[in-house]
């Protein structure tokens, strides 16, 4: 066994809150209140290791690490805030037996705290509820502590005042972990049943999972079986994160950990998979849960055509590191050879775009986000739809359906007006309105997840001063009006421009992206029409008026070499265009024209 | 139709520069704060013009260019020594460029018994407010003076005006009624260059961007121009250029047909033919206190240079010859059936294409369409 406290003296939790509410901050302090970090090793964000979490100031992938506490061994699992990252959370918690839910007292019960708390009850884990942050001038700890009791059920005097940043209280934290989060349970002798409940790819290692022990015990040098894949592998190293990584003899029953067996592909070790000893098998695996479903899709293709096997196995890395990621080859006429690729969101989007330039030296092209639609066909068929290009012809379509969303808005009451105009305009339905305190409103609505997608969230905060907080879960499928707009250069369709967009935003997004282009498009030797269309039917027109002048003018002191020189640029910048029909289109005007702001 | 223009020997370009004021949307190197250099300048470009003839690189000039910055700012005596210093072919070419405000019978009667025999006024305008937009010192009323004093200096059939188009605050009608003005001067000229405004990078035209020129209007004035000069029995023979027939400049024919020139003074350029159809070209250092210093210890003023060999030379002369009246070999562009965006831009007749008024406009354009003598080798 490792040299964990016993049983009955583990405690496995994660810390839970909305985006910003301290968690990294927290798990800071606790590193460096038991000791497992020296002072003087100690870095800000500790357990973001990723470049682009610490930039950010966020964390994106959940980390375990395992401190000692007064005779107890914690397992604390730090998780991602922002709802793009919902499922590591609900991973998280399947490997624990408590979460620590954390509040800003300056801020009081956000959308995902309402999503974490209602989550933990799920999943029937006890709750130590810290409001952080005290330290604040602006923190008001006593009027959200009645607003926890009063919203979440959560008595007062049992919730804890601390802060993150000057480590008052944490230590009050802690022995509450220790006194209120039951040990785990489980049977040494039993068969081994394990869950891995994380995967990331280490360039030397292989993959690496976060493995929680339910029964039995894991020893290195034994045949694993992975029960869900239906595939066996030699394990070459246990250990734990405290937090280096740090290989021990067995963990047992309880105990979180990590496990490495010579996986070259996440894809094999995915969360919710259970691990048993070949030998000496469990009867049956643990109960996974369902990996993550892509919701947001968009192309990525290479600025130089050039790069696309460098795009291609750049995917396929990241893809080792986050399954969550899905990608196919696709084609455009404008944009040559690419991906289709699919996200969690829009932040994830951005995140996964940014590690591909970054991590492999790519600059790349993202197509505008799309959702997946079902088509109904005449036929009877059904399409799924990831992309404009895809969608069948009005005339075979009986239908497209769009995905929902349930969107909870947690916000001070004084926004309901603008709130509810906002969720209108984008045809949400509201399905509940609630005061949770005088101050504070929750508004449940049914919204269309590519409402969502577009800009939702930047208005949303920009309508109320940043106080507003989403949270949103899926909620189906339903029939819409769509249609599909296509652009059109000189008359001829440009499928990285084409949208599926709601039949009332046609006209508009029509006009946007066509006024956008006219802007974009350099005068030619005629005139360009550009055209937004629905069906054969033009809804917005804007012109590029051919060009009238382009020569140079007085050639100075017998200056002949600049001349030649100015028209050689003009040749080279020729050749980086793309032709769409007689139209040449610079790389600059594509990636300007997918840039997605309003 | 024209001929292509036969190569009109040897050019001697002389660089003047002194400003007494810089203009807004002047890139050139000229000084506005270093006239006290102007008597070492003039020195040292004699010194050059020694050095070059003794080296062999200078032969009789068939013209000589004084261009700036404003030569007629320099001394006429000083003027005259650099001239005198130029070996000529009889008959030579010898333009001065002058600002009108500079302009005074006693400069025009030196220039005179130097040898000089062709005038380049800077008019630019003659709207007030336009002169006043580019940043120019003069008004209207000093270059009617200039020019009935180059008319007494006997440089009445011999004189040219440079215009510039498209400039903030200048309507058509002011076009209109500067190209008017320019016509009617007394005498009249005959030859005019008209230039498109252009922003260069780093003069504070291109700091302002409302006053950047908008290249349709640019356009509109350009066949104005094309226009009213051609009634008034102006042809245009190059882009910017046009002449009664016989007062074509010389000198700058010389740069189009890729002919050999010798540039003298700061940042002046020069041309020479090298053995086996390539040709080799060089540049002088920037400014004029470095020129004279490298002069002075008798060090080599290049600043740089480019050899061009025959493959890219034959190219270029389709490029710079396309800019002319006497256009280029029909077969070296696409027929306009291959390629209709050559279908207003240029005429094919006698074997040669031509650029139209709407193609001069667009010779950048055209000229990318050139067919490259070296790839179909
Ligand atoms: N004043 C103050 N700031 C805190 C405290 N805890 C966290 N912060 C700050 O709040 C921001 C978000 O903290 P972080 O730990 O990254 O939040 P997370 O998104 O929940 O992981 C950071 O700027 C922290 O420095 C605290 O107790 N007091
Ligand atoms: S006069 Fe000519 S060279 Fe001098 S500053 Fe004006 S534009 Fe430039
Ligand atoms: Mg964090």
């Amino acid at each position: 066994m490792s040299d964990a406290a016993p049983m009955d003296r583990i405690r496995n939790l994660s810390i839970v809150a909305h985006v910003d509410h301290g968690k990294s901050t927290l798990s800071d302090r606790i590193l460096e209140l038991t000791g497992a970090v020296d002072a003087r090793d100690m870095r800000e964000q500790y357990l973001d290791s990723m470049d682009i979490e610490r930039e950010r100031g966020i964390t994106i992938k959940a980390q375990n690490v395992r401190v000692g506490w007064k005779g107890h061994t914690i397992h604390l699992i730090d998780t991602p805030g922002h709802v793009d990252f919902g499922y590591e959370v609900s991973r998280s918690l399947a490997a624990c037996e408590g979460v620590v839910l954390l509040i800003d007292a300056a801020q009081g019960i956000e959308a995902q705290t309402l999503a974490n708390a209602y989550q933990a009850i799920e999943n029937d884990l006890e709750i130590v509820c810290a409001l952080n942050k005290i330290d604040l001038p602006a923190a008001d700890p006593d009027r959200y502590a009645a607003e926890i009791e009063s919203v979440l059920g959560i008595p007062g005097d049992q919730i804890i005042r601390m802060s993150a940043k000057t480590g008052v209280g944490v230590t009050d934290l802690l022995d509450a972990i220790c006194e209120r989060i039951p040990p785990p349970a489980g049977d040494p002798t039993a068969p081994l049943q394990g869950l891995i409940f994380d995967s990331y790819y280490d360039q030397y290692r292989g993959v690496v999972s976060a493995v929680r022990i339910m029964q039995g015990v894991l020893r290195p040098d034994v045949k694993l079986r992975f029960m869900q894949a239906g595939r066996t592998h030699e394990v070459e190293e246990v250990g734990v994160r405290t937090p280096l990584n740090t290989p021990v003899a067995a963990l047992g029953p309880g105990e979180v950990g990590y496990l490495i067996a010579g996986i070259k592909d996440v894809g094999e070790a995915r969360s919710g998979e259970t691990v048993t000893e070949a030998a000496r098998p469990a009867a049956a695996p643990l109960e996974g849960y369902r990996d993550p479903k892509p919701m947001v899709f968009c192309g990525l293709y290479p600025v130089e055509g050039d790069d696309f096997a460098d795009l291609r196995e750049a995917l396929e890395k990241m893809r080792l590191n986050d399954a969550s990621v899905t990608y196919e080859p696709e084609t455009s006429g404008a944009l040559g050879f690419g991906f289709r690729c699919g996200f969690l969101g829009l932040l994830h989007m951005e995140i996964v775009r940014e590690r591909l330039e970054r991590e492999f030296d790519l600059a790349l092209i993202a197509t505008a986000p799309s959702v997946e639609y079902r088509a109904h066909l005449t036929d009877g068929g059904q399409v799924e739809v990831h992309n404009p290009s895809e969608m069948p012809p009005p005339q075979k379509l009986e239908s497209i359906e769009e995905p929902f969303l349930q969107a909870t808005i947690l916000s001070p009451t004084e926004y309901t007006g603008t709130l509810m105009d906002l969720c209108q305009s984008r045809r949400g339905d509201m399905v509940r309105m609630e005061y949770l305190s005088p101050e504070r409103l929750e508004l449940v609505y049914r919204i269309p997840l590519a409402e969502v997608v577009m800009d939702f969230f930047d208005a949303l905060k920009s309508r109320t001063k940043g106080y507003a907080s989403l949270d949103y879960e899926e909620a189906g499928w339903e029939q819409a009006d769509l249609v599909k707009i296509d652009i059109l250069l000189n008359g001829v369709p440009v499928d990285a421009f084409s949208a599926i967009v709601h039949k009332s935003q046609a006209q508009e997004y029509g006009r946007r992206m066509t006024e956008k282009l006219r802007e974009l498009i350099p005068r030619q030797m005629f005139d360009v029409p550009i055209q937004a269309g629905v069906g054969g039917r033009i809804i917005a027109r804007e012109t590029v008026k051919a060009k009238r002048k382009d020569v140079l003018s007085k050639c100075y002191g017998g200056d002949i070499t600049r001349k030649r020189k100015l028209l050689e640029k003009q040749k080279e910048g020729k050749k980086r265009m793309k032709n769409i029909g007689r139209v040449e289109v610079p790389q600059e005007a594509f990636i300007q024209a997918l840039r997605l702001e309003e | 139709m024209a001929s292509p223009i036969p190569s009109p020997g040897f050019g001697v370009y002389v660089h003047v520069p002194f400003c007494s004021r810089r203009c807004d949307y002047c890139a050139f190197a000229t000084w506005t704060d270093r006239h006290h250099l102007m008597g070492d300048y003039a020195a040292a470009c004699v010194a050059e013009i020694a050095r070059a003839t003794s080296a062999g690189e200078l032969d009789a000039a068939t013209s000589v260019f004084f261009g700036g910055g404003t030569p007629s700012l320099l001394p006429a005596e000083e003027l005259a020594a650099i001239l005198a210093a130029i070996a000529k072919a009889p008959g030579a070419e010898v333009t001065v460029e002058c600002n009108p405000e500079t302009v005074t019978a006693e400069l025009l009667a030196c220039y005179r018994s130097a040898g000089v025999t062709r005038l380049s006024f800077g008019v630019q305008s003659m709207a007030p407010h336009v002169l006043a937009s580019l940043g120019r010192e003069h008004d209207p009323a000093a270059v009617t003076r200039a020019v009935a004093l180059a008319g007494d200096a006997g440089y009445g059939d011999s004189y040219s005006v440079d215009l510039i188009l498209g400039a903030a605050g200048e309507s058509i009608a002011d076009w209109e009624a500067t190209l008017a003005a320019v016509l009617a001067l007394d005498p009249a000229p005959a030859h005019v260059s008209a230039y498109s405004l252009t922003v260069e990078p780093g003069t504070p035209l291109a700091k302002d961007p409302q006053r950047a020129p908008d290249p349709d209007d640019q356009a509109d004035k350009y066949l104005l121009a094309d226009q009213v000069l051609s009634d008034a029995g102006l042809s245009w023979y190059e882009v910017s250029n046009w002449s009664r027939p016989g007062a074509e400049c010389r000198h700058n024919q010389l740069y189009w047909t890729q002919g050999p020139y010798r540039g003298i003074g700061c940042a002046a350029h020069s041309h020479a033919l090298v053995a086996g159809g390539g040709s080799r070209r060089w540049w002088n250092v920037r400014t004029p206190d470095r020129y004279i210093n490298l002069v002075s210890t008798g060090a080599s003023t290049v600043a740089a240079s480019e050899s061009l060999p025959a493959t890219a030379r034959a190219l270029e002369a389709l490029q710079l010859s396309l800019r002319t009246a006497a256009g280029v070999p029909a077969d070296a562009l696409p027929s306009a059936e291959e390629d209709p965006a050559l279908e207003d831009l240029v005429v094919y007749a006698g074997g040669r294409a031509v650029l139209t008024p709407a193609g001069r406009l667009l010779a950048n354009e055209v000229s990318l369409r050139l067919r490259d003598p070296a790839a179909s080798r």
